[in-house]
């Protein structure tokens, strides 16, 4: 009897991985253990070993290739041999719980493994696991073809549409886009108590309606190879993930951006008066830290901006909670790792986490949990300077805040001229959600706290 | 490597120029890639065009129009006999038929700039090919293509020269009409052929090793079928197994089983079809080979070979025109590094024989094979108008349907046209509609396709 060995779980919250290269061939028979495959994750290139010993009846995967987690990758057929090792596999599907490497002696346990570290959480695709179905799923040829596009294993999605139909906002919505509605299960019903971003402004009462969807289809791209010599590069995982991302944002949410600069003189003073006393403490102090402590106060007074938008529903959704992102450059690309309850922790701990947190995220030993839960997200470019810059939103986040290099500049004070420290700062909000004086005045709250220490210092 | 050896580098070359060879360097082609083809008779069309689907649907067209003629005598129209001569028939199938499609496709490859080459191929390894016969090269290439096809199956056991001996090939040429002629198995091959044969006046006699014609099709859907073939065919004998072959100078004479003999002029063999990897060298290559033949390829139609591509009949059942085309579009997309996949639910089935038996999807007898729960829609012809202004009744048009879901998962349709109704079902079918889809939706009156509409309707909640 043929058994199926699926993609296992990889460990640590991982649900997808690249074939790099196949090391069987249909037909060999393999011991227990021996390498099958090799895989790529983000970061790590991983060899999954066979779970048996038996004949390799068939190769379901190539290299290049995305599979999931439960994702069918070789058939074993009764080897001449088939003795599947003291009946630790007896089902004719291969656990896929089972994890890949209890043994310390595996090399996913030696934690080559990683997590999937993209700038949105990869959880959660295609909700639950539909009800078994029989035969082949039910989708239009054209809905295979964008799962495969955009790497959905269709049998793991659930169809919303007529009879159990795949729909492509199914397959979408597998791929994590989250661009489009839901499945009908998950549509919520109007609310009673709603919370009003602005009490101030009496209005009728509002009635949630779904809004119109967005989708927009590349054009085919000309034959470069008329113009000259070209090399084609496949994307990595990440960048792709990144890429898909951003698309999502960038076409979905209408942005604005507000810019303002903030005076941190006293700011960076106060900093530099106390970094040996926090490197005393094992603490490097930084700006960042005072960065997210200030956004994050402002969030709470402006909690439109600490909110995502629910189109399907229509209704905004403000979270109660405060978790930041810091975007993290890497060679391989851009990662926002979270820290939850920014407003709620002291500065010096605050300064403890990101000291800790973004060597974590670049030697890739991120847990899932460090990157996703995200309500706002804050990038620090000024490192690399610049005099500012307008990142995309990460989506499904209402606005990000853009810093850039803090530089002494003639201020007139009182009628004189002094030299002052000017932070610039970059607002980029979803306009759906907020105007152009919600901007502003949000903004200003974070401007306000940076030119005022003593605010950040007191949770004001 | 022989000195003076001309050697070709190209992206890509397809061994074979049948439907699934020059579909998969068509695309090949219009994704930038360059491509030739390789053929043996230095042409595209392969089996299909030039000893197949078109030649046989020329054949039964003829058929249909004598069976026409015939039946017209029922409203009052006598054309009197049929007068048949054979050179003018040969000749509008060659040169009409044949030869224009055959100049159509030739000229399609010249526009798309992929280049026919004449030759057989042979893997030197897996990047090469050796091409033997009128242009003689050596041809290196990133990928390769197989789509070899098939020829018809010999009779195991039976080895007999002589031209009254035929195979498809050979009974597609019409060489006579003969008088007495058997027609060993009664799949779909045997049955058009077996068909065309009896309407240009031959006594036929249709053997079948199992217990029903057309083995496969649901036996409500065979039964209309058999029924005409009762009548137009001398003698049909089911279960039955064709034991020894003799020639008598005069006539072949069949043995039956362990029972009686009996002599024809004329024998074709349609006992299915064998692929063709003989001679190829793929030991050269990683690509494997089942036991019956087949190349083995995953869904975008790789060998195991990374380089090796195969799609059509080579690659496995069922050897179907339409099912190679749509696989060569896919392997050419998969060399373009597009992310396609042969992940098609339905691959429909065509008898074109009179009347016509259509499936696609899940049939009843499969169903009730595995155990699997399913509702059926039948509509029985004789209630159909546009059934009865043709004075065609013989028709049967069924739905497949999912109880839990209402989805239909199979069609299967009997009578005249079936072969253009079951588009239809086969659009139902891979999208995954709805019964109630297909009775909502307002089809032409008085058509057969009425009868999809109809059948549905009976499920209509």
């Amino acid at each position: 009897m043929a058994r199926s060995f699926v993609l296992p779980d990889l460990g640590e919250g991982l649900t997808e991985a690249e074939i790099r290269q196949v090391l069987v061939r249909e037909g060999d028979v393999v011991r227990e253990d021996a390498p099958l495959l090799e895989v790529e994750t983000d970061k790590a290139t991983v060899e999954i070993p066979s779970p048996m010993a038996g004949r390799i009846e068939k190769i379901h995967v190539q290299p290049g290739q995305t599979v999931k987690v439960g994702q069918v990758l070789v058939e074993f057929g009764d080897a001449g041999d088939g003795k599947s090792t003291g009946g630790k596999q007896a089902a004719d599907t291969l656990d896929p719980t089972r994890k890949l490497a209890p043994e310390p002696t595996t090399v996913v346990a030696e934690g080559r493994a990683r997590q999937v570290p993209t700038t949105a959480a990869p959880v959660a695709r295609g909700g639950p696991a539909p009800a078994a179905r029989s035969g082949p799923v039910p989708a239009t040829p054209s809905t295979r073809r964008l799962a495969r596009e955009l790497g959905v294993d269709l049998t793991a999605v659930p169809g919303s549409g007529p009879g159990g139909r795949v729909t492509d906002d199914d397959v979408r919505a597998a791929a994590g886009g989250g661009a489009t509605r839901g499945a009908p299960a998950t549509a919520q019903p109007a609310p009673a108590g709603r919370v009003a971003a602005r009490p101030s402004a009496p209005e009728p009462p509002a009635v949630a309606k779904p809004l119109a969807r967005v989708g927009v289809e590349p054009p085919a791209l000309p034959k470069f190879e008329q113009w000259g010599p070209i090399e084609r590069q496949p994307l990595s995982h990440l960048r792709r993930t990144i890429a898909e991302r951003m698309t999502l944002s960038a076409t979905l949410v209408p942005h604005v951006t507000h810019f303002d600069r903030a005076d941190i003189t006293d700011l960076d003073a106060l900093i530099r008066r106390n970094l040996e006393a926090a490197k005393g403490r094992g603490v490097t102090l930084t700006l960042t830290a005072f960065l997210l402590k200030a956004a994050a106060l402002a969030l709470l007074e402006h909690p439109t901006f600490n909110a995502s938008l629910d189109p399907a529903a229509g209704e905004l959704i403000l979270k109660r909670y405060v978790h930041l992102g810091v975007a993290v450059a890497m060679e391989r690309g851009l990662i926002v790792p979270v820290m939850r309850d920014v407003d709620k922790k002291p500065i010096i701990e605050i300064a403890r986490e990101l000291g800790a947190l973004a060597p974590r995220v670049r030697e890739g030993k991120a847990t899932l949990d460090d990157l996703r839960g995200g309500t706002f997200t804050v990038t620090n470019i000024g490192a690399l300077g610049g005099t500012g810059a307008i990142p995309i939103i990460n989506y499904p986040e209402v606005a990000i805040l853009g810093v850039a290099r803090g530089r002494e500049e003639a201020v007139v004070r009182g009628g004189q001229i002094v030299p002052r420290l000017l932070l610039p700062l970059s607002l980029t909000f979803d306009h759906r959600v907020a105007d152009g004086a919600d901007g502003a005045r949000f903004a200003t709250a974070i401007v306000q706290r940076l030119e005022q220490p003593d605010s950040l210092l007191l949770g004001l | 490597m022989v000195m003076g050896d001309l050697v070709r580098e190209v992206d890509v070359a397809v061994v074979g120029g049948g439907p699934g060879g020059y579909s998969a360097a068509f695309r090949c082609a219009e994704l930038g890639l360059e491509t030739v083809v390789v053929d043996l008779d230095k042409r595209l069309g392969g089996a299909c065009l030039f000893e197949g689907c078109i030649p046989s649907k020329a054949l039964l067209h003829v058929a249909a129009v004598l069976s026409e003629a015939e039946r017209a005598k029922e409203f009052g129209v006598d054309f009197g006999e049929p007068r048949i001569s054979l050179d003018p028939l040969r000749k509008w199938k060659s040169e009409r038929v044949i030869g224009k499609l055959a100049r159509g496709l030739a000229g399609v490859a010249k526009g798309k700039n992929v280049e026919v080459i004449g030759g057989r191929a042979t893997f030197e390894d897996a990047r090469s090919v050796r091409i033997t016969g009128d242009e003689p090269q050596k041809i290196r290439f990133k990928h390769v293509i197989l789509a070899t096809g098939s020829a018809p199956a010999s009779l195991p056991g039976i080895d007999l020269k002589t031209e009254r001996l035929m195979d498809s090939t050979a009974a597609l040429d019409v060489p006579e009409i003969p008088g007495r002629l058997l027609v060993i198995g009664g799949g779909y091959i045997g049955l058009e052929l077996g068909q065309v044969y009896a309407a240009l006046g031959s006594a036929v006699t249709v053997v079948e090793m199992l217990d029903s014609l057309l083995a496969g099709a649901d036996a409500d859907l065979v039964q209309h079928l058999a029924r005409r073939c009762q009548r137009m065919f001398k003698a049909i004998r089911l279960s039955t197994r064709v034991s020894a072959l003799r020639d008598t100078g005069g006539g072949i004479e069949a043995r039956f089983g362990e029972g009686e003999a009996e002599t024809f002029d004329r024998v074709l063999v349609a006992v299915g079809r064998t692929p063709r990897t003989q001679g190829l060298g793929l030991e050269a290559t990683r690509a494997r080979v089942t036991e019956r033949g087949f190349i083995q390829v995953d869904e975008r139609g790789r060998t195991s070979d990374p380089h090796v591509w195969a799609v059509g009949d080579v690659t496995g059942e069922p050897m179907l025109a339409h099912r190679a085309m749509r696989q060569g579009k896919v392997v050419a997309e998969a060399i373009a590094g597009r992310p396609a996949a042969f992940d098609n639910v339905v691959v429909p089935a065509v008898v074109f024989t009179d009347p016509e038996v259509a499936w696609c999807g899940l049939t009843e007898s499969q169903a009730a094979r595995e155990g699997r729960a399913v509702k059926i829609a039948r509509f029985q012809w004789a209630a159909s108008g546009r059934a009865a202004t043709l004075g065609r009744s013989d028709g049967l048009t069924k739905l497949v349907v999912d109880p839990d879901t209402g989805r239909v998962l199979g069609v299967g349709i009997v009578g005249p046209g079936a072969g253009e109704l079951i588009a239809e079902g086969a659009l139902a079918v891979e999208t995954a509609l709805l019964a109630d889809d297909v009775a909502l939706t307002i089809h032409t009156h008085p058509t057969l396709s009425e009868t999809l509409m109809e059948a549905a309707e009976t499920l209509l909640r």
